[in-house]
C-alpha cells in the first residue's frame, strides 16, 4: 500500500467517533463595532504602523513625497498614483529584480480593528513579493472599510478564488535577540496606512 | 535513563542551573510574556468562547480527520499544488530530497518548521551534500551554533546578546564585542537577503491548512516565509496531518487565538494564505503522520494533536522556564512536549513526563484546552507500567507504595524523617538527595498532625 493509503486508513481506524463542527456565528456578534476608525487608529499604531487619515489622493502624493526621497524606486498598483510611482513597467520584472523597491503604495479593501491588520490579495500586490521585498510599504484603504473583528474580516472575504492572500499587521519586526524589539527584519523597514474618508 | 544514553531532564537541567543567574534571567524573560499574553487575552469578554470554539473546532477535525485531508488533498490538487504523503520522517525527508535533486541545486532556504526540526531534516540533507539556512532570525541564530531551537517560537531565547554578537562576528563578520540587537538583526537582514534572492527553492513549515479550500496558512512577524516563498522557483511547505481545519472561516478563530498566546500581540505581522502557485512556480505539500495517527488511537492523549504550537504552556511552566528548552532533549519541548515526545519513543522520553510540578498553569493557559497536565500524569502512569522508568524512581515508588500502605509503617516512617532533619540535617542535604539540588529541604515540623490531634483534641 503506498504512504497516502497507510496514513488513510491508520487514521480511520484510530480517529474517534465523530463530533459536531461548532458554530462560530456566536462569535461574530462580540467585538465593539462602533468607532472603528479610533479603534483601528489605536491598534495599528501600537503595532509599529503610521496612520494618516486622509480625504484625497493628492494627499496621499504629498505625504509620499515628504517622506521618501526623490530617486528611489517607487512601485504602486493604483493607476492615479503614476505621476509618482511606476504603476505598469514592474510587471514585467521577475520577483528578484523589486529586490531594489524603495516603497510600494498598494490599495486593500478590507482592515480590521482588534488587530491593526490589512487584507491584501495577490491582484493587490502587483507581484507576490511586492508587500515583502520592499523597505517601506504604504496601503490606502477606505475608512469604511474597517472591520471590528477576525469573524467580520472572513465574512468579507469568504472563499475567493485568488491564488495567494495576506493579512499584513504593521512593519517587519522581529524579538529574536533578548525580546528585544527590532522593526525591519526581513520585510518592510515601516508601514504607513492611508485611511481614505470618501 | 536504564538503558539509553542520552541524558535524561534531570540531568540536563542541572547542566542548566550552573549559571543561577541565566536561570534567573530566562525564568524572568519567560513570565514576562506570559504577562503580555494575559494582558492580550483579558481585552476580551469572549475569549473563554474562543478557546472552547477553537477546541471544538479540533476536536470535530480529528473526529473526521480521513475525510478532512483528502478533501484538503483534492482541493490543493485542484488548486495546481503537488500533494506527496509520508509516513515517518525518513519519507519526508526523502521526498524533499527528491524535489531538490529534480531540480539539480544544492541549497535551499527554509522558515520556521518544527516538523522539519522533528524529522532532522537539516542533517539529511547536509549528509546528502544539501546545504540550508534557517531563514527566522532566531533559528539562524541557533544554527550558526550548531544547536536545536529551545522554544518552538523564541528559538533562542536561552542566549545572551553578547553570544549572539559572538557567533554574527565569527560567521558574519560583525566587529567584536558588537551585541546591540539593532544592529545584529540589521546585519542577519543583508545577509539573508542575499540568500532569499539566490535560493530557488524555498521550504516553510505550516500554521493551518483548510480542507475546503487547499490553501494552507504562514504566520511569521520576520517576512522570512514570504521572502522565501515568493522569490523562489519551488515552495515545499512540510505540515503533520494534525494541521487540517475544515473551513476558512475558523482561521478566524485560530488567527485570534494563536499569537495572542504566543507573545500577547494581536495578530502575526503576516498571515498568508497560500492556495495557487504563481505561474511558473511550483507548490509542493508534504503531509507528515510520524506517529501522529497513532496519538490518535490513543484515547488520553489524543487532545495533544490540537496544538497549534503557540508555546504559550511553555511560557508558563515553572519548571521549563527553569529548565531551559534544551533540557527535554526532543524538537518540541516544555509541557506540550512532553506529552508528544513518549508516543513517538516511550523509552527515549520516559524521563519527560515527570519533568512537571503538575500544578495546571499549562491546561490553563493553552488556547485549545487541552488538558496537558492531566496527560503528563496518565503518561506518568503508562511509563511505569511499561517498565520505562529508572531503577531509582522504581525503588523510591515501592518504597512509598511500603510506606504509604500501613498507617504503623507511615508513623514510624514520619517520625524518623522529622529527626534526622532535626538533629542530622547534612543526612538529607547533600548532594545523594536530588530533591536538594537547587533547593533547600523544608524546615520539619516539631510534630505531625496525627500527634497535634491527639494531644489537642484526641482527649475529648
Amino acid at each position: 500500500m503506498s504512504s497516502r493509503g497507510k496514513i488513510l486508513s491508520a487514521i480511520r481506524a484510530n480517529q474517534p467517533a465523530l463530533t459536531t463542527m461548532p458554530d462560530v456565528e456566536s462569535l461574530k456578534a462580540y467585538g465593539n463595532k462602533e468607532n472603528l476608525l479610533t479603534q483601528y487608529t489605536t491598534v495599528a499604531t501600537n503595532i509599529g504602523a503610521k496612520v494618516y487619515e486622509v480625504k484625497s489622493l493628492d494627499e496621499v502624493k504629498t505625504i509620499i513625497q515628504n517622506n521618501f526621497g526623490a530617486g528611489k524606486r517607487i512601485i504602486s498598483t493604483i493607476a492615479e498614483l503614476s505621476d509618482i510611482a511606476d504603476t505598469k513597467e514592474y510587471l514585467g520584472s521577475l520577483p528578484v529584480q523589486l529586490a531594489d523597491v524603495e516603497l510600494a503604495v498598494l490599495q486593500s479593501d478590507l482592515a480590521v480593528a482588534e488587530n491593526g491588520a490589512i487584507w491584501i490579495t495577490e491582484d493587490q500586490m502587483g507581484q507576490r513579493v511586492l508587500p515583502f521585498i520592499t523597505q517601506h510599504l504604504a496601503v490606502l484603504v477606505k475608512a469604511k472599510n474597517i472591520v471590528a473583528t477576525m469573524h467580520d474580516a472572513y465574512n468579507i472575504i469568504g472563499i475567493s478564488t485568488q491564488g495567494f492572500g495576506a493579512f499584513i499587521a504593521g512593519p517587519s519586526k522581529t524579538a529574536d535577540i533578548e525580546q528585544s524589539l527590532v522593526i525591519g527584519a526581513h520585510g518592510p523597514r515601516s508601514m504607513s496606512l492611508f485611511l481614505l474618508d470618501d | 535513563m536504564s538503558t539509553t544514553s542520552t541524558k535524561d531532564h534531570a540531568e540536563l537541567a542541572g547542566q542548566f542551573n550552573a549559571d543561577e543567574q541565566r536561570v534567573d534571567w530566562h525564568d524572568e524573560t519567560l513570565w514576562w510574556i506570559r504577562q503580555k499574553r494575559d494582558k492580550a487575552v483579558n481585552q476580551f469578554p469572549e475569549w473563554e468562547l474562543l478557546r472552547e470554539t477553537g477546541s471544538k473546532i479540533k476536536e470535530h477535525t480529528l473526529s473526521n480527520l480521513g475525510n478532512y485531508l483528502e478533501s484538503f488533498e483534492a482541493n490543493a490538487l485542484a488548486n495546481g499544488v503537488t500533494v506527496h504523503w509520508a509516513a515517518g520522517a525518513k519519507e519526508h525527508n526523502e521526498i524533499v530530497h527528491q524535489i531538490i535533486k529534480k531540480h539539480g541545486v544544492n541549497r535551499m532556504v527554509k522558515s520556521k518548521s518544527m516538523l522539519t526540526e522533528e524529522c532532522h531534516l537539516n542533517e539529511y540533507l547536509a549528509e546528502n551534500g544539501i546545504e540550508v539556512i534557517d531563514s527566522d532570525l532566531g533559528e539562524r541564530i541557533v544554527q550558526l551554533a550548531k544547536e536545536p531551537p529551545s522554544h518552538i517560537v523564541l528559538p533562542c531565547i536561552h542566549k545572551k546578546k553578547e553570544e549572539i554578537g559572538d557567533l554574527f562576528h565569527e560567521h558574519l563578520g560583525t566587529p567584536a564585542g558588537v551585541s546591540d540587537p539593532q544592529i545584529l538583526t540589521e546585519t542577519a537582514r543583508q545577509h539573508l537577503r542575499e540568500v532569499f534572492l539566490t535560493r530557488k527553492i524555498a521550504l516553510t513549515g505550516v500554521n493551518f491548512a483548510v480542507a475546503e479550500t487547499g490553501e494552507f496558512v504562514v504566520c511569521t512577524n520576520e517576512g522570512n516565509a514570504d521572502m522565501g516563498a515568493h522569490l523562489s522557483e519551488v515552495h515545499i511547505a512540510s505540515m503533520g496531518i494534525e494541521k487540517i481545519i475544515p473551513k476558512r472561516e475558523h482561521l478566524g478563530v485560530f488567527l485570534r487565538l494563536l499569537t495572542r498566546s504566543a507573545t500577547g500581540q494581536p495578530i502575526t505581522t503576516y498571515s498568508s494564505h497560500y492556495k495557487k502557485p504563481r505561474p511558473g512556480q511550483e507548490i509542493h505539500i508534504v503531509i507528515v503522520d510520524n506517529g501522529r495517527s497513532v496519538q490518535l488511537g490513543r484515547k488520553d492523549f489524543r487532545n495533544s494533536l490540537k496544538c497549534i504550537r503557540c508555546g504559550a504552556c511553555m511560557n508558563t511552566c515553572p519548571v521549563y522556564r527553569r529548565s531551559g528548552g534544551h533540557s527535554y532533549h526532543n524538537a518540541i519541548s516544555g509541557p506540550i512536549g512532553s506529552i508528544l515526545a513518549p508516543n513517538l519513543d516511550m523509552e527515549k522520553y520516559a524521563d519527560l513526563p515527570f519533568a512537571s510540578t503538575l500544578c495546571g498553569s499549562c491546561s490553563n493557559v493553552c488556547p485549545v484546552k487541552i488538558d496537558i497536565h492531566d496527560q503528563l500524569y496518565k503518561w506518568r502512569q503508562v511509563i511505569v507500567k511499561a517498565g520505562y522508568t529508572t531503577k531509582a524512581k522504581s525503588a523510591g515508588m515501592k518504597m512509598m507504595q511500603w510506606t504509604l500502605s500501613s498507617p504503623g509503617i507511615y508513623h514510624v516512617a514520619g517520625k524518623a524523617g522529622r529527626i534526622v532533619m532535626k538533629y542530622a540535617p547534612f543526612a538529607v542535604n547533600n548532594g545523594l538527595n536530588p530533591w536538594y539540588k537547587q533547593r533547600d529541604m523544608p524546615k520539619p515540623p516539631a510534630e505531625s498532625f496525627d500527634e497535634w490531634y491527639k494531644k489537642n483534641r484526641g482527649k475529648k
